[in-house]
């Protein structure tokens, strides 16, 4: 959900016509559409461009899934937390109460992060450690910040949290953005 | 996180990506991704149903192995709350009477994030 920022030449400021009362096809939700009109009404005079890639690297699991160790990763930041957003872990064990979202953008109006485990499910993969589908959980997870620029999520945080899963002995990653 | 994904994956290390933004994540091109239908917040199930939610974390888990190669996209069997069918029309939108109050929070949105990146700087 990284973006980069591009000049387009529009109107800043013009509200375009998404009405509240669209009709519910069951299509999934036009995020990128929906963000550019939105962006817009607030005055930005850019668009967001997504990140785009035509090649998608692909890993195998080196073992069976009953020998892995699998790691969580969420977007979320401490509790507590203010300021700029970096790369964090955390413990799985105790698990973290609630987590910091509110300065994410995901859905406010209809749901909530009350519940982590919604957004963070450390006891869900914990429960498939225990019944033996998977060998375990990493003894952390880790947050990372996604209002960086592509640079330096490629050059800065992915380097860093690949060395801690490494440190963990992770086998895989299970990515949970909000 | 589609950025992180591909790189832990460049890097020899697979992942699969549990989320709700199937657009934005196919956009940008990742290995394995379990879509599910949900408002942004709870990719990982509805909040406290902690039955739905294990059976998401084993879909996206299996998936890990199971997936053929790249652009691995599988949607989760769950829907949102019958309670509240609005919700895909909600998030995001534009009323074009809100026209003002959006300019003003856009520019209170600008001036936060100067006075941020000056902070950063001093």
């Amino acid at each position: 959900m990284l973006a980069i920022l591009r000049r387009l030449a529009h109107r800043p400021g013009a509200v375009e016509k998404v009405s509240t009362r669209m009709i519910d096809s069951g299509e999934p939700v036009p995020y990128m559409e929906r963000t550019r009109h939105y962006y817009r009404a607030l005055g930005y005079a850019k668009d967001y461009v997504w990140a785009r890639h035509d090649e998608v690297p692909f890993a195998r699991l080196a073992k069976p899934l009953s020998q892995c160790r699998l790691a969580l990763i969420t977007t979320a930041m401490p509790d507590g937390h203010s300021g700029k957003r970096q790369l964090w872990s955390g413990t799985v064990d105790p698990p973290p109460a609630r987590l910091h979202t509110d300065n994410l953008a995901w859905d406010k109006e209809s749901t909530h992060t009350d519940d982590r485990g919604s957004f963070l499910p450390i006891e869900a993969a914990a429960a498939l450690a225990r019944e033996g589908f998977i060998a375990s959980l990493a003894p952390r997870f880790h947050g990372v910040p996604t209002d960086y620029s592509q640079r330096s999520t490629t050059e800065e945080v992915a380097p860093r949290l690949l060395q801690r899963l490494r440190d963990d002995g992770a086998d895989g990653a299970i990515l949970c953005p909000l | 996180m589609s950025l992180v994904a591909r790189y832990l994956e460049a890097n020899g290390l697979p992942t699969v990506i549990i989320g709700s933004a199937l657009d934005i994540v196919e956009h940008c091109g990742v290995p394995r991704f379990l879509f599910t239908d949900f408002p942004l917040g709870n990719p990982a199930g509805h909040p406290w149903d902690r039955a739905m939610q294990e059976k998401i974390v084993r879909q996206a888990v299996g998936l890990l192995e199971s997936a053929p190669g790249p652009r691995a996209t599988v949607k989760a069997p769950f829907g949102w709350k019958a309670s509240d069918p609005g919700w895909r029309a909600r998030y995001g939108r534009v009323d074009p009477a809100e026209r003002e109050r959006l300019l003003a929070l856009g520019a209170e949105r600008r001036r936060r994030m100067a006075e941020l990146k000056a902070a950063e700087k001093s």
